[in-house]
C-alpha cells in the first residue's frame, strides 16, 4: 500500500490541483443534446486518484474537459474547474497551450490514434521536449533515448526510428508514456495507461509514476478497468455511472463499496484462481440514473 | 482434429541491415473448440502471430495449418470467411467515416449474404449493443462501444476461428464479463475455435485449459492454466507473470527491474 486515505484527503483539502464543481458535459447530436456529464464535483491534490465506471460513463470526457481538449461539439460549463488559481474554462488559447503538456499532460486511451502516423516516434517524443525545452536536436534525441529505456522499451534506438503503425500495442502505450514523462508535469491525466502492456511491464511503469507522485507532488488522475490495480496502486476512488459520480472511497476500502452499481462492478471481475461457469453481469436499475 | 497447426513460423522484418526475427520458430496447435491461450511480453510477438494466421502478413516462412489443410501466404476469400480477427486497436480497427451499420454490412455485401438488416441486429443483440448506435460513427461511441463494433464485425460472416487480439482490455469489467459470456455462449452453441491474446491473466484462466507464453519472439512454454497457477510452470518468466498479476507491490516491481537487468533484457532460468 502507498498512502494512507487520510494523508490523501489531507493533500486533497490543502492544495487542490485541480478542482472541479457541477461539471457538465453535453455534445451536439445532429437531433438534441446529448448529457454525457451530468453534474460532477472532485477535487485532486498530490495523490493518485482513480476514476472508475462503465464503458460510456464519461471517463475520458470528464480527462478531456480539465485539459479542454474537447470537440467543437461538445459544450462543457461548471460552477468552477481550475487547475492551481487558473480558470480552465476562461483560460485563452494561449494559456492553454502553455499548460497542457508542461504543467496538465494527459495520456490517451488510443496511443496510435493519438500518435502523427508521418513521423518516427523518436522523433514526437524529442518534439515534445523542445516544445518547453531550449536545447539542440542532438540534446533532444539523447533525452528520448533515455527516457525510452525508462519505459523499458528493447533496443531504443531501433524503436526511435519507427512509424506509430510499427510498433505493438504496448509499446504504443510506452511510447505516450515517455512523452509524458519528458515533459514533466504536474498533473497527469492517465487514460487507461497501461491496459496494453503485459503484468511485469506494467508494474515497472507504475513504479515510475508512483515515485513521480511520491517524489515531486505529481497529481494523478488514473482512469482504469482494472479494480485490482486501482486498488492496489491508488489512493481514492471515483466510481461514475452514466455521467454522475455515485460514490468515492479510499482505495483501500474498494471491497466495502455500497452502491449497487459499485458492487456489480466487483462481482463481475473473473478470479485468477477460482474458475466460474458465467460471469455474472450488473442488472442495470433505472433509479441509478437519478442523482445520488 | 486440429483446428489450428503453426510449425516452425518465422517472421523478419525490416531492410537487409537492419533487420529484426520478431518470431524466430513458433509452434504450437490449437484443438477445434478450444479456446487458447496466448499471453507475453509486450512486443514479444503475438499480435504478429494472429496477423499470419490471418493472412494479413505474407513474408512468413514454416507451416500453418487450419483444419489439416495447410495454408499459403496469400489470402482466400474462403479463408477470409473462415478465420476472423478481432484487433488489438479499437480506433485503429473501424473506418472513422462509416457508421456501425456500413461497417458492419461491408463483409456481408463482400461475401454476397442477403439479409442484411435483420443480421445486423442479431449481431448487435449478441454483442449487447443497442440498436440505435447504429447509426453512429466511431468517434461518437465510446471506448468499449467501439470494440463492441469490432467484435460484430467479425462475427457477422460467422466463421468457425476467431482469432482474439485483447478483445476484452479496453472495456470495464461488467462489460467484459458480458463480452468473454457472449463469446462463451457463441462457442458452446457453434463449437468455434478462438485464439486469445490477453494480458489480464484471470481472463485466460476464465476463458482456457491451456496457454502459451512469449517472450521476444519466442514461445518459452504452453502450459496448462492449472499448472500456472498453481505454481508449476517451467519458466521463471510464466511464473513471474502469474505472480504480477495479483495487485501492485512495489518491491515485486523491483524484483522484476532486477530480474531483467541480469538477463539483458529477458527474464531467464527454470
Ligand atoms: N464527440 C462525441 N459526440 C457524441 N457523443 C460522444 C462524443 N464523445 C463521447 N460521446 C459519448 O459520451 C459518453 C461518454 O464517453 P466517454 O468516452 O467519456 O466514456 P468512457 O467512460 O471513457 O468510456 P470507455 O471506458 O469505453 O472509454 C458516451 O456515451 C459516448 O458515446
Ligand atoms: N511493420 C513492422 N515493421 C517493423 N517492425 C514491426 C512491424 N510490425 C511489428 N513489428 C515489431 O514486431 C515486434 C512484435 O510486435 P507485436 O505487435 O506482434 O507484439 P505484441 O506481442 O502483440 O505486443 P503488445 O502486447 O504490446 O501488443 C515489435 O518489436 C514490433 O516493433
Ligand atoms: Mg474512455
Ligand atoms: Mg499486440
Amino acid at each position: 500500500m502507498s498512502s494512507t486515505p487520510r494523508a490523501s484527503d489531507a493533500a486533497a483539502v490543502q492544495a487542490p490541483l485541480i478542482e472541479a464543481r457541477d461539471l457538465r458535459v453535453a455534445f451536439q447530436m445532429q437531433r438534441g443534446v446529448f448529457q454525457a456529464i451530468r453534474g460532477v464535483s472532485f477535487s485532486l491534490g498530490r495523490e493518485k486518484l482513480a476514476i472508475v465506471g462503465e464503458s460510456g460513463s464519461g471517463k475520458s470526457t470528464v480527462g478531456r474537459a480539465i485539459m479542454r481538449l474537447n470537440p467543437p461539439s461538445a459544450i462543457v460549463t461548471a460552477e468552477r474547474l481550475t487547475f492551481k488559481d487558473v480558470d480552465l474554462l476562461s483560460a485563452s488559447k494561449k494559456e492553454l497551450r502553455r499548460l497542457r503538456g508542461r504543467h496538465i499532460s494527459m495520456i490517451m486511451q488510443d496511443p496510435k490514434y493519438s500518435l502523427n502516423p508521418v513521423a518516427t516516434v523518436g522523433e514526437q517524443i524529442a518534439e515534445a521536449y523542445r516544445t518547453h525545452h531550449k536545447v539542440s536536436s542532438r540534446e533532444a534525441r539523447e533525452r528520448a533515448l533515455t527516457m525510452l529505456e525508462a519505459v523499458q522499451i528493447r533496443s531504443p534506438k531501433r524503436v526511435y526510428d519507427l512509424y506509430p503503425h510499427q510498433v505493438s500495442g504496448g509499446m504504443g502505450q510506452r511510447i505516450m508514456i515517455a512523452m509524458m514523462l519528458i515533459s514533466d508535469p504536474e498533473v497527469l491525466i492517465a487514460d487507461e495507461p497501461t491496459s496494453a502492456l503485459d503484468v511485469t511491464v506494467r508494474l515497472q511503469i507504475l513504479a515510475i509514476l508512483d515515485d513521480m507522485v511520491k517524489e515531486r507532488g505529481l497529481g494523478m488522475i488514473f482512469i482504469s478497468h482494472d479494480l485490482n490495480l486501482v486498488r492496489s496502486f491508488c489512493d481514492r476512488v471515483i466510481i461514475m455511472y452514466a455521467g454522475r459520480i455515485v460514490e468515492t472511497v479510499a482505495a483501500a476500502d474498494l471491497d466495502n463499496v455500497q452502491h449497487p452499481y459499485s458492487r456489480g462492478l466487483l462481482n463481475s471481475l473473473p478470479r485468477l484462481d477460482q474458475k466460474r461457469d458465467r460471469l455474472p453481469v450488473i442488472q442495470r436499475d433505472d433509479s441509478w440514473l437519478e442523482a445520488v | 482434429m486440429t483446428a489450428i497447426s503453426v510449425k516452425n513460423l518465422s517472421i523478419v522484418f525490416g531492410e537487409e541491415d537492419n533487420e529484426t526475427k520478431v518470431l524466430d520458430a513458433v509452434s504450437f496447435d490449437v484443438e477445434k473448440g478450444e479456446v487458447f491461450g496466448l499471453v507475453g511480453e509486450s512486443g514479444s510477438g503475438k499480435s504478429t502471430v494472429l496477423r499470419c494466421i490471418a493472412g494479413l502478413y505474407t513474408h512468413w516462412t514454416g507451416e500453418i495449418r487450419i483444419d489439416g489443410q495447410p495454408v499459403g501466404a496469400q489470402l482466400t476469400k474462403e479463408r477470409c470467411r473462415k478465420i476472423q480477427m478481432v484487433f488489438q486497436d479499437p480506433y485503429g480497427s473501424l473506418h472513422p467515416k462509416h457508421t456501425v451499420q456500413t461497417t458492419l454490412a461491408a463483409p456481408l455485401r463482400i461475401h454476397g449474404i442477403g439479409d442484411i438488416d435483420r443480421r445486423i441486429t442479431e449481431v448487435l443483440r449478441d454483442v449487447g449493443l443497442a440498436p440505435h448506435l447504429r447509426f453512429r460513427y466511431p468517434h461518437q461511441l465510446s471506448g468499449g462501444q467501439r470494440q463492441r463494433v469490432a467484435i460484430a464485425r467479425a462475427l457477422i460472416l460467422r466463421p468457425s476461428i476467431l482469432l482474439l487480439d485483447e478483445p476484452t482490455s479496453a472495456l470495464d469489467v461488467s462489460v467484459q464479463a458480458e463480452v468473454l459470456n457472449v463469446l462463451s455462449d457463441i462457442r458452446d452453441r457453434e463449437g468455434l475455435t478462438y485464439l486469445l491474446v490477453s494480458h489480464d491473466l484471470a481472463v485466460i484462466g476464465h476463458m482456457c485449459r491451456r496457454l502459451a507464453v512469449m517472450q521476444q519472439g519466442l514461445i518459452e512454454e504452453v502450459v496448462d492454466y492449472a499448472d500456472l497457477s498453481g505454481g508449476r510452470a517451467q519458466q521463471a518468466y510464466s511464473r513471474m507473470l502469474f505472480d504480477a498479476s495479483h495487485h501492485y507491490d512495489r518491491s515485486m516491481a523491483n524484483d522484476i527491474t532486477a530480474a531483467r537487468q541480469a538477463g539483458g533484457g529477458t527474464i531467464h532460468g527454470a
